[in-house]
């Protein structure tokens, strides 16, 4: 009975942990629309900065894999 | 020849990243097992070098296919280098270039149906960024004596006494704890993008074969998961490119502060 | 079984499994891991920086020399094409001035020659022209004479009609007279 409580607090922990991508995916989709903003702006200077669009984007998109990390320990390591 | 093939048969999308050893190792009472881990690495080093190394004895002028995209190779991480830290960074140029093509074929290699992902294990991706610290901090205190401390206390010029005090009291821990933090994001970020699209696949491909099974209308639901999965395949192409890219575009970022700590 | 009990399912089975260790997570690979990754890693490192990027990167300096080599040799024709066409333009000028210095010369040598020409045909014409105008003179004299000679035969006459005899001086004198009042 103890452990399925705990068992059930793993689950629920984890998909609380789950929350923090909301952060990854509004720093991505913010990152992506400054970009076509800009570019849609001076499209001359767009392609040179492609790279640290994506360079942007998976760093934004780490911290948001670190909370699927912190979901995965939950799930499989606690 | 099953060894080799982990999880193809397991149901579960955890065991995929199952390490099985095919050879055992004892050294010095470390257990240097040859795994499946091993085995796609090797796999994946060996195309490299056989790549590169049929592209490099091509020595035409006008270059042929493959010569020309080994040759895009080499000047893509030059020009890289070049942007960020100059001609001077590009002696660091074949470690970054053996960073981006180690990464990026582990990355490649894993997504081979059956194949097995090194890069989505934890040790693999540590090690690597561990080594790329080790190096900037080494080559820093190398090349700069104890001046690379300034990358931790930048110059702030002329200020009050007190001022650049508080200042620093509040910079340096700062600095300190996100350069602390660089090894961990450096390989938490390969490790989770990697385990999280295999993951991923595996969930959409396991969704679809169950739902077909099931029949009836459910079916429809497999049609719909089995397409989300190849679409979430081609996104998985363009993060084992990317994610290999940034480990090494970081890289090079990091390296250019050991070669201009002062910013 | 659906998607949510597919779920549940090996969610539960691998908090099931009595070790139930997250494969990256699970420590007893890391040895061989880290090893592992180190040798390869190194291997790829060496077998790279020794062999094969040095190969790589001297054809690509050698492409690029070449070709720089053969923007200069092409620039240096564009020079050398250059240059010829202004010597060119240079002698054109020359051969031009010289063809107008001709020209002139031989105008002028002929205009003097026209005017020569000319003015010998006017005098020519001129001592022509006076000895005709000599002659119209005399001729007109003489004819005057004469006709001063006919008044004067023809006065002789009408006095004589009129039963006058003249004498052919007084009559020529008379006649003189009325001619030259």
């Amino acid at each position: 009975m103890e452990g399925d409580i705990a068992l059930g607090m793993k689950y629920i922990g984890a998909g609380l942990a789950c929350f923090g991508m909301i952060g990854a995916a509004i720093g991505v989709g913010n990152i992506f629309g400054s970009f076509l903003d800009g570019a849609l702006r001076n499209p001359s200077a767009a392609s040179q900065q492609t790279g640290n669009l994506f360079v942007g984007a998976a760093l934004a998109e780490a911290l948001g894999l670190f909370a699927f990390v912190v979901a995965m320990l939950l799930l499989f390591a606690a | 020849m099953n060894q080799f093939f982990g999880g193809a048969a397991a149901n579960d999308p955890i065991s995929q990243f199952k390490i099985k050893s095919l050879l055992d190792i004892d050294v010095a009472g470390f257990q240097l097992d040859f795994t499946n881990s091993t085995f796609w690495m090797v796999v994946g080093v060996f195309l490299t070098l056989a790549f590169f190394g049929v592209a490099a004895s091509r020595k035409a002028l006008v270059p042929s296919r493959l010569q020309s995209v080994g040759e895009l190779g080499y000047t893509f991480i030059a020009d890289m280098i070049r942007g960020i830290s100059g001609e001077e960074g590009l002696k660091f140029f074949p470690l970054v270039f053996t960073i981006f093509f180690f990464i990026l074929s582990a990355n490649l290699v894993g997504m081979l149906p059956f194949a097995f992902t090194t890069t989505s294990h934890v040790a693999v991706t540590a090690t690597l960024a561990v080594m790329v610290i080790s190096i900037v901090i080494g080559y820093g205190f190398y090349k700069n004596g104890l001046g690379f401390l300034n990358l931790f206390a930048p110059p702030l010029g002329d200020m009050h006494p007190i001022a650049k005090f508080v200042l620093y009291a509040l910079l340096i821990p700062i600095e300190l704890i996100s350069f602390l933090a660089r090894p961990l994001t450096l390989a938490l970020r390969l490790f989770a993008n990697m385990l999280a699209g295999h993951i991923i696949l595996k969930l959409f491909a396991g969704f679809a074969v169950m739902m077909a099974s099931a029949g009836g209308l459910l079916i429809f639901g497999a049609v719909v998961s089995f397409l989300a999965g190849a679409t979430i395949n081609a996104l998985e192409f363009l993060v084992a490119f990317l994610q290999a890219f940034v480990f090494a575009i970081l890289t090079v970022i990091y390296l250019n502060d050991a070669l201009h700590p002062s910013h | 079984m659906t998607a949510v009990s597919y779920l549940t399912a090996f969610a539960a089975d691998a908090a099931a499994k009595e070790p139930a260790v997250f494969p990256p997570l699970d420590t007893w690979h890391f040895p061989s891991q880290i090893f592992w990754t180190l040798l390869l890693f190194g291997l790829l490192y060496f077998m790279l920086s020794r062999f094969i990027l040095p190969k790589l990167g001297s054809t690509i300096e050698t492409r690029h020399s070449t070709i720089a080599d053969n923007l200069d040799e092409a620039q240096r024709l564009a020079d050398e094409a250059d240059a010829g066409q202004k010597a060119l333009e240079v002698r054109m000028a020359e051969a031009r001035a010289k063809s107008r210095e001709t020209a002139d010369k031989a105008r002028a040598k002929i205009e003097t020659q026209i005017n020569a020409e000319t003015a010998k045909v006017d005098a020519d014409l001129a001592t022509k022209l006076d000895a005709a105008e000599a002659r119209i003179t005399h001729l007109r004299d003489e004819a005057m004479s004469n006709v001063s000679q006919i008044a004067a035969d023809a006065t002789q006459a009408i006095t004589d009609r009129f039963g006058v005899k003249t004498t052919t001086a007084a009559a020529s004198s008379a006649v003189g007279k009325a001619l030259d009042s």
